[in-house]
């Protein structure tokens, strides 16, 4: 079985700061991997645990930098990794985002069974690149998925968790999935992994190298664009009270 | 792009077979707009055959103009692949402006499909919607992780949006007119159902619908220490007629379900009175429950964000406030 998780590298959302013209400042904030894609490599590992012959291959996006989230990935177990780069990919959307990939996957990578994806990236919160690059592969697509509960050859059996109850579904390979984040401790690196992953050869597409041009990626290939940015100013009244009998009387009045 | 015309919203059938609340919403929204650009407002559905007369009333008093209705037995429900290619084909059919589709499981798992397959601009999980100066749709919504809000354009047609639920009130008065309906048939034979659902459970007595239209909402967040503490806040939220929330901290630390969390990435409630239990008022929880009344903050760390961005603030330990307002509430409803 061939697997492919695509991650992508977020900044540290918890730990913003502001400029004093209220916008985000970017330098000195952590990069980290988007923490949903954890869990998306941690339901390949899984099946790698369980089955035999389980090969996975980890891709991202994004700038030189972005190769540090995928030695992490290698150092935990993944076997091979990709990653997508190149100056014409800045201010790409979901859309152009999602060409991209599915681009490199059709021209560099293709035959996976599985593709695994975060459901959402803390950053952006779009939910849309992977039913997208689903769309762009001709792939089913499975959402909101907690657990890969079983794959037999042609298919798996997922868990999906929804606003109103779960679904168990049955999806036949080649498919994308996007999960949720799992409440197991990820895995930790491995002493032989991180061997690997240090010496592992990341291969680096530009867009050439993936068979667009530059009306199809980036800013200038992306349907949406950033009008403005503003900070959410949400502050209240704050009356601060000293008694519990206040905080009754605040409910009472409230809820009159 | 004078060739697209109109706002078209999805009017999504919900696993219980209703409307989805939130379509109402975008309904009124989409008034507004259409009042603005002086173009007609319409909806797609999709399902089962016989279902929109069902449900026709419901157009009818949002002031649709046009329906279109695509029906099929396989449509009883929901598959991505499908619907998405019923919903494309209409589309290039009708050529809308606008579409809005709610921010729900199914609106984000859909719309995506849509916007890829029509290489168009979507704007995912907006917060607010407006025309611009140059008649464009213009859609706001939290990236972030809430922290820094994004007013986004769209330079292809049609501009398509998913709205978060809740952010929007339905129509106060009622519309009336007299709604065409266009029934369709999708042109999916060549699509093999690639994904079966072998089983739902819903989650117990609508529990979710009764958070997200609760007037009172009584939250915990990682303060709470435990799920013995959200016992606690039930008790709490049952003797005021509300319901119990989280923060994704507290859900994620297996306090309380999944399914009771508000917030960017949980539900949106704008209740009459929320009360925060321990919640120290991250940007990623505040953004899901802002739009309530009043908010009542209970927290022993007076440095806690959420004693800024509350109307009534009490630095205390829950553990003894809690039980003080539980005992209270009892006494005062048995009396």
């Amino acid at each position: 079985m061939k697997i492919l998780v695509c991650i992508k590298q977020v900044p540290d959302t918890t730990d913003i700061k502001w400029t004093e013209h209220n916008t985000i400042q970017r330098e000195g904030v952590e990069s980290i991997i988007n923490p949903f894609d954890v869990y998306a490599i941690e339901e390949a590992l899984k099946l790698k645990k369980t089955h035999d012959n389980v090969e996975i291959t980890v891709l991202t996006m994004g700038p030189a930098q972005a190769e540090a989230i995928l030695r992490d990935a290698i150092a935990v177990g993944c076997d091979n990794a990709v990653l997508i780069s190149d100056r014409k990919f800045a201010g790409a959307d979901t859309i152009a985002t999602a060409k991209t990939i599915s681009s490199a996957i059709k021209t560099k990578l293709s035959g996976f069974d599985l593709i695994i994806c975060g459901q959402f990236a803390v950053d952006g919160d779009t939910a849309q690149t992977g039913p997208s690059i689903a769309n762009d592969l001709n792939l089913p697509q499975v959402t909101y998925v907690k657990n890969i509960e079983r794959y037999e050859e042609d298919y798996i059996i997922v868990k999906r968790i929804l606003d109103e109850g779960t679904e168990i579904v049955k999806a036949k390979l080649p498919a994308l999935v996007c999960v949720l984040k799992g409440n197991e401790e990820p895995t930790r690196p491995l002493i032989n992994g991180v061997i690997k992953s240090q010496n592992a050869n990341i291969p680096v597409y530009s867009m050439v190298d993936i068979g667009l041009v530059e009306n199809e990626v980036g800013l200038k290939g992306s349907p949406t664009f950033v009008r403005k940015t503003f900070r959410m100013i949400l502050s209240r009244e704050h009356q601060m009270v000293s008694s519990v009998r206040e905080v009754i009387e605040k409910i009472e009045e409230f809820t009159k | 792009m004078s060739d697209y015309k109109g706002i078209l919203i999805y009017a999504e059938v919900n696993k219980s077979g209703y409307i989805q609340p939130v379509f109402f919403e975008l309904a009124c929204k989409a008034q507004e707009l259409a009042k603005i650009i002086n173009e007609p407002v319409s909806a797609i559905i999709m399902c089962k055959p016989g279902y929109t007369e069902t449900v026709k009333e419901g157009f009818q008093k949002c002031g649709f103009d046009k329906v279109y209705a695509v029906e099929d037995d396989r449509f009883a429900e929901y598959n991505t692949e499908w619907f998405a290619k019923a919903a494309v084909d209409v589309i290039k059919e009708i050529k809308p402006s606008i579409i809005l589709i709610g921010a729900t499981n199914q609106g984000r798992d859909l719309a995506p499909r849509i916007s890829s397959a029509l290489n168009t601009g979507l704007t995912a999980d907006c917060t607010d919607l407006d025309i611009n100066e140059d008649g464009l749709l213009a859609a706001t919504r939290p990236t972030f992780g809430g922290k820094l809000m994004a007013t986004i354009l769209c330079k292809t047609h049609p501009q398509m949006a998913s709205v978060r639920p809740k952010v929007f009130r339905p129509l106060k008065e009622d519309i009336i007119k007299d709604t065409e309906i266009i029934y369709k048939k999708p042109d999916i034979d060549n699509i093999e159902n690639k994904v079966e659902l072998i089983e739902f459970v819903k989650f117990a007595g609508d529990e979710v619908n009764e958070l997200e239209y609760a007037t009172v909402v009584v939250a915990g967040g990682a303060g709470m220490k435990g799920p013995e503490g959200f016992k606690m806040l039930a008790e709490l939220a049952k003797l005021l007629n509300g319901s119990i929330g989280a923060s994704r901290a507290a859900a994620d630390l297996g306090y309380s379900s999944h399914d009771t969390q508000i917030g960017q990435t949980g539900l949106t409630v704008s209740p009459t009175l929320y009360i925060a239990c321990g919640i120290s008022g991250a940007i990623q929880h505040i953004v899901g429950m802002c739009d309530s009344d009043k908010i009542i903050a209970i927290n022993i760390d007076p440095n806690a964000p959420i004693f800024e961005l509350c109307d009534v603030g009490y630095v205390g330990d829950v553990f003894e406030v809690v039980p003080e307002l539980i005992n209270y509430f009892k006494n005062k409803n048995s009396t």
